[in-house]
């Protein structure tokens, strides 16, 4: 599993809510086999004006010119700053996929999508929850500060539980002990569960036998 | 010490440990594999050289992007016109004989929609936990089961060691007491339900539905109801287990006989939640009250009666609101004030894991029957759920009164719910669908969704525009 330690990037404007894993990465590129390479197609439908095809080349597709992602200011951009529930829809893990390809690392929103919020921790995404409050107060300080893109880094620093902005302000944020300890280190969820192979075996054996039914082979 | 809900039973049972911070090792007792969520976890297995846990838990059926064109699915995998479809198909039955996991292959007669085929074979089982890279897992909560979609790193995480890292979450209950009118279906029920509660209603919860009109739902409505918990943000939907629940599973393929059904049956007698259960949240509708329902914006809460008018967001005071109801009346390419019923449709889709079961299309053709598609509808499926609900349909006709009407009747897939093969919408098209998610290029790039029940979508292929049901 991918680490996240501190992070230091543009922030980028989602500025709607329940955005949905459709609209994060469209179906038709979820054929793929692999893990990789859905950047070129996150938020295809937002970010070119044209259909796009799986296995397409994008760099000559016609951008939108009024999507965040394809300005100039937020080029580079490994923060994206999200409205409520983001996230929402289909179980795909292509949607992190497709967002870590691109370089987003972090994702700062007032609510997420249960399965997706689960999903980013998985790919060494950062996805951070903040009163709604606050988020507005972000979208605002980002939306002012245009022209000067690069002066608009936030550094998220996970060990701390800490966002600094631009403006040197520390808003502080919860993660759940167990995520951020597999998250800083990188760790590998499966070797970490399987240490616990005995319990589970115990267990499988007291269920076998309160529930033989479930335990039939199915052939 | 107040009881339990069923959601806690169902914890409770699965167990394995808890850790201080709360999250805990919950066992899995089936694992649901489709080809487009899988191919990505048995690599992961290979690469870390490692095993499935228990081998006879898992079951596969491939199922979103299988062609569901009779032709084109004569030709097995091989047959695939698309090549990148045909490997993710090739792919998932090449892993289930490297790991020797079952599967039903795209022609077997029991191949259909993941939801649709593992309660019709008796390979959901109340009190079970499953679960499947795909949200709408939650269909088999009807069966009293704690059912979720997990993401592909959770799929590899069940296959090696059949457990999810999970935290509890919150109860909450939606009672629908009453009696639902004549036409008012299933469907109606769980569109109302998000309509009320919004589409992150249920996040971190898993919501029970209860009451008069949920226990007098037929199985197959019931999983139409638990298939779009997660349309309201609820990972898992559950329904208590009754007579309804056991009569159903007595005598599918994989169902427990003889001596082993009656200690199962009393186990799953205890599946419901204890009559002084604690809820976090509770929400009631009127069965009376819900209205044959269509979804008019790009997100299931975008939900309104037949009778009703498209909102105009001038008269909406939240700015996050009426910014997202302008945009999705631009996509939508609809006017504030329209009625609903004046909505002109390019296209009709009956079928996907929310309706396409034997019940879903018997009601479909009971309105088509005698009837023809309108002019303006160039494209009517009916796409039912599994071979099994195939061959049922065409014992009793049903197929015979769709082509008669002018609708095409197809293989079973997912088709055109996400319309990762070759059945979408054009650019611009508006689609009454039976299916369950309206997001923008849902049902293909450009394409505007109305969901509705099979009823209304049959109703609305005839006279080219929503009508309303009741008075059909």
């Amino acid at each position: 599993m991918k680490s996240f330690t501190v992070l230091k990037g543009i922030a980028a404007p989602m500025d709607r809510a329940n955005v949905d894993t459709d609209l994060i990465i469209p179906k038709q590129f979820l054929k793929s086999i692999k893990r990789s390479g859905f950047g070129p197609n996150l938020f295809d439908g937002l970010r070119y004006l044209d259909e796009g095809e799986p296995g397409q080349d994008c760099s000559n597709r016609p951008l939108n010119p009024d999507f965040p992602l394809n300005q100039p200011r937020y080029k580079g951009a490994s923060v994206l700053l999200a409205r409520e529930n983001f996230g929402c829809g289909s179980s795909r893990e292509h949607a992190p996929w497709a967002l870590e390809d691109f370089g987003i690392h972090c994702i700062i929103a007032p609510s997420y999508a249960d399965i997706f919020y689960n999903n980013c921790f998985k790919n060494g995404i950062l996805p951070i929850e903040l009163d709604k409050a606050i988020v507005d107060r972000l979208f605002a300080e980002l939306y002012a500060s245009e022209g000067y893109s690069e002066e608009f880094e936030l550094t998220v620093d996970l060990a701390s539980q800490t966002i600094e902005t631009p403006s040197g302000e520390i808003i502080p944020f919860e993660v759940d002990e167990f995520r951020k300890h597999c998250l800083l280190n990188g760790l590998d969820d499966i070797a970490l569960t399987l240490e616990h192979a005995d319990a589970i075996r115990t267990y499988e054996q007291r269920w076998r036998q309160a529930s033989p039914w479930l335990f039939d082979v199915i052939r | 010490m107040s009881g339990q809900t069923l959601y806690d039973k169902l914890w409770q049972s699965h167990l394995v440990q808890e850790r201080d911070d709360g999250s805990a090792l919950i066992y899995i007792d089936r694992q649901l594999i489709h080809e487009v969520t899988s191919p990505q976890a048995f690599e992961g297995l290979r690469l870390a050289n490692r095993q499935p846990w228990r081998l006879e838990a898992n079951f596969a059926v491939p199922d979103h992007n299988v062609p569901t064109e009779v032709h084109e699915r004569m030709g097995g995998v091989a047959g695939i016109t698309d090549p990148i479809s045909r490997l993710q198909v090739q792919t998932l039955d090449d892993n289930c004989r490297d790991f020797d996991i079952l599967e039903f292959e795209i022609n077997d007669v029991r191949q259909g929609i993941v939801h649709v085929v593992g309660p019709e074979q008796g390979v959901t089982l109340p009190g079970m936990t499953i679960v499947c890279g795909d949200s709408h897992t939650s269909t088999h909560g009807a069966l009293g089961v704690m059912a979720q979609g997990i993401g592909t790193s959770d799929v590899e995480h069940v296959m090696a060691t059949q457990c999810l890292v999970q935290q509890k979450m919150k109860n909450m209950l939606v009672r629908v007491d009453g009696q639902l009118q004549q036409g008012v279906t299933a469907k109606d029920v769980v569109l109302a339900i998000i309509g009320e509660i919004g589409t992150a209603g249920g996040t971190h919860h898993a919501i029970e539905f209860g009451g008069e009109v949920v226990r007098a739902m037929s199985m197959e409505g019931r999983m139409t109801v638990c298939n779009m918990a997660i349309e309201a943000g609820a990972r898992v939907g559950l329904i208590a287990v009754d007579d309804t629940t056991i009569e159903y599973v007595k005598g599918r393929p994989y169902a427990p006989e003889g001596a082993l059904w009656d200690q199962a049956v009393a186990a799953w007698r205890e599946l419901h939640s204890d009559a002084d259960a604690h809820f976090d949240r509770i929400v009631e509708l009127r069965g009376e009250d819900i209205q044959p329902q269509v979804t008019w914006g790009t997100s299931p809460e975008m939900v309104l009666p037949v009778n009703g008018v498209i909102p105009n967001p001038a008269k909406i005071d939240d700015t996050g609101k009426r910014a997202a109801t302008e945009r999705a009346l631009h996509y939508m390419g609809l006017k504030a004030g329209m009625s609903i019923t004046d909505i002109k449709l390019d296209a009709v889709f009956i079928g996907s894991c929310t309706n396409s079961r034997i019940e879903d299309l018997r009601a479909a053709a009971a309105v088509v029957k005698g009837r023809t598609v309108a002019a303006n509808v160039k494209r009517a499926l009916v796409v039912p759920g599994s071979g099994q609900v195939k061959k049922q349909a065409e014992a009793e006709g049903l197929d015979k009164i769709f082509t008669d009407a002018g609708l095409e009747w197809r293989e079973p897939g997912c088709s055109m719910c996400l319309a990762m093969n070759s059945d979408k919408l054009g650019e611009g098209e508006h689609c009454a669908s039976t299916s369950n998610r309206n997001f923008e290029g849902r049902q293909g790039f450009g394409g505007r969704t109305h969901l509705v029940s099979p009823a209304m979508a049959a109703a609305a292929a005839v006279a080219g525009h929503f009508v309303d049901v009741r008075d059909w």
